[in-house]
């Protein structure tokens, strides 16, 4: 009979990553906000990879006669001063927003995480120099720090991405740092060490693998940041170049129609809004989800 | 029997660093560890008991360099483990294992028992990998769990089967010494009793070492061949199992004796009742560290430290460290309390 049950446990029993996600996944679904969220997100995914395949127009078609219409059946969030589709301009420029929200957080991300597990696992010097480092980063505002970036690097599209993602490495280093910490004072940490592991091994496979949940969050939120200052910084012209349809660059060129075409800032803008929403409330949806603890 | 050295150590000292100020400059030291030296020789079972903070557990930690040393020697088989590099010691690192006391904490809870066992042999080069899953299995075997139950994560295990995963994988590496580090502390009565006789069990079959660090007086005399008492980073008296609990000379080492319950509701029984809470091991006191809750204390044993030696009362190997404890022992002083 012992036999039997030992086969059904057996069966039975699982992965506590399954388990995890299982647990994760109904956590994440009960918050209807952050599906909310996660949709729209997914939405303007699919936007952004297919929209320019299926619409096939120019996003910087000129049509002079055309320009400055009102939202219309054939503009449906009308025209700009040259006349062009806005509409078209909108879907082509979800793909470089995204761009810029992905590729930055990836870059920071990366080196975010490394700095900060160097940091809290060596401590001493290394910590202490790092972190200040980190420290004057986050002593400058977000944006002002992308723009000193940009300005050194130069306005492109290439460098808004290297610029944003430069001025996330501080919060990923302090968040990973501060996890790093406390994995590090676990037992099995030691185990694997007195066992002689390198230390290459004990923060990719031991410490890096129980600190994801985090990372993930912040990356979330990150993204949103990350979208906010690069149409911030292409708003003042030092993002991608006209005539990319970039929309804090739209909103720029719409600044000066605002009184008799508010059209053109009004659906950039919403945009924008839209998108930065749907990262930080499935971002917060994200963290209660993977890790109620982390709720204040 | 011949008895042969396996681990001297000698003046082990580690001062733990207080950071503080604008630049993190070093303002102090926690001296966890002060100046401690004993052997260890093959096949037996030396216990280090005490408080709380008084250096049990940073003196494992130490000797494997979980925590580099400030100062002293570790000699392991003649080799001199403080003073080779990083990636010598990680050769040594298959000879000296630990077994932690928090079993919850000791297994990361991503790694099925399998790979937990698979990766020490993995970095030790133990076996070639189609050799490895037979001897896991077998290691199971000996620790007294099951070979299905090799795939399963941690959380599918209670505390004691989980010690004994702790247990196969320091066994997984065929270490010569292993430093049980309150092993059994978390456990329930019952199954502190049966890990101990699996660690028993596992020393007459491997001829294993035990350094066993613990503060359960009940367990040390249950497993130990000789006990070390440690006060405040320094070590008060050193003796066989029975030298110790038959004929203890510090005034500390009675103190702690007195402690253990006797299940006897009629015995009467001496209870020392020490005044006072450990001083802080930043700063501890001049002279005798132990001065400051001592009955029997005098102007000497404040200003003067005492070194470990034999009396003519104790038995050959027997050590303590205290300056009248032949008066006390003789009934020629008399405690102050």
């Amino acid at each position: 009979m012992s036999v039997q049950t030992e086969k059904v446990t057996n069966a039975t029993r699982s992965n506590p990553r399954v388990e995890a996600f299982k647990t994760f996944s109904k956590r994440l679904l009960k918050n209807k906000a952050a599906v909310v969220g996660g949709l729209v997100i997914l939405f303007i995914i699919i936007v952004g990879l297919v929209g320019p395949f299926i619409l096939k127009t120019d996003p910087n078609a000129q049509n002079l006669v055309n320009k400055l219409q009102p939202p219309s059946k054939e503009h449906w969030f009308g025209t700009d001063n040259f006349g062009r589709d806005i509409f078209t301009r909108i879907i082509f420029g979800t793909q470089l927003t995204l761009k810029v929200g992905f590729l930055s957080v990836f870059i920071g991300g990366i080196i975010g995480v490394v700095v900060g597990i160097v940091a809290g696992y060596y401590g001493g010097m290394i910590d202490t120099i790092t972190m200040r480092i980190m420290d004057i980063l986050l002593a400058f505002p977000g944006i002002l720090l992308a723009l000193a970036i940009v300005s050194v690097l130069g306005g492109s599209l290439i460098n808004v991405i290297i610029a944003v993602g430069i001025f996330s490495v501080p919060a990923f280093a302090r968040i990973v740092r501060g996890s790093t910490l406390q994995v590090r004072k676990l037992e099995y940490i030691d185990a694997v060490k007195a066992l002689g592991a390198s230390d290459g091994r004990i923060i990719f496979l031991h410490i890096l693998p129980n600190i994801m949940s985090p990372i993930i969050v912040q990356a979330t939120m990150r993204i949103a940041t990350a979208i906010l200052t690069a149409s911030g910084l292409a708003f003042l012209g030092l993002g991608a170049q006209p005539p990319a349809p970039e929309w804090g660059a739209m909103l720029n060129e719409g600044r000066t129609y605002m009184h008799n075409a508010s059209h053109m800032v009004m659906f950039p803008g919403m945009m924008i809004i839209i998108v930065v929403l749907a990262f930080n409330i499935f971002g917060d949806g994200l963290r209660d989800a993977l890790d109620p603890k982390m709720k204040q | 029997m011949a008895k042969k050295e396996l681990l001297k150590v000698e003046g082990l000292k580690q001062y733990f660093p207080i950071k503080g100020g604008f630049l993190g400059r070093t303002v102090n030291h926690v001296k966890a560890l002060d100046g401690v030296s004993f052997t260890i020789y093959e096949g037996e079972t030396v216990s280090i008991v005490g408080e709380s903070g008084c250096g049990k557990s940073t003196t494992g930690r130490a000797i494997l360099r979980l925590e580099e040393p400030t100062e002293g020697t570790v000699e392991f088989q003649g080799t001199d483990l403080t003073k080779i590099s990083k990636k010598e010691m990680r050769k040594f690192r298959k000879d000296l294992q630990i077994i932690f006391q928090d079993p919850y904490a000791s297994i990361n809870p991503r790694q099925t028992v399998a790979s937990v066992l698979n990766e020490a042999m993995h970095i030790q080069n133990v076996l070639p990998p189609n050799q490895r899953r037979a001897r896991i299995e077998e290691l199971l075997e000996t620790v007294g769990l099951r070979p299905y139950q090799a795939d399963r994560y941690p959380h599918e295990f209670s505390g004691g089967q989980r010690q004994r995963i702790g247990i196969a994988r320091a066994l997984s590496v065929d270490p010569k010494l292993i430093i049980c580090d309150e092993a059994v502390s978390a456990l329930d009565v019952s199954i502190q009793a049966q890990v101990l006789n699996l660690l028993e069990e596992l020393q007459e079959e491997y001829g294993l070492t035990y350094l066993f660090i613990s503060h359960d007086l009940g367990v040390v005399r249950h497993i130990s061949d000789r006990i070390i008492v440690m006060y405040l980073g320094k070590i008060v008296e050193i003796a066989d199992k029975t030298s110790l609990f038959e004929n203890p000379q510090h005034p500390y080492t009675k103190a702690l004796l007195s402690a253990i319950p006797v299940p006897d509701p009629d015995a009467k029984k001496e209870r020392i009742i020490l005044k006072g809470d450990v001083p802080s091991p930043i700063d501890p006191p001049n002279g005798c560290r132990f001065h400051t809750r001592c009955p029997f204390a005098t102007d000497k044993c404040r200003t003067e430290e005492p070194q470990l030696r034999t009396s003519d009362l104790m038995k050959e190997g027997h050590q303590a460290a205290c300056h009248y404890m032949e008066d006390i022992t003789n009934g020629k002083m008399q405690p102050n309390y």
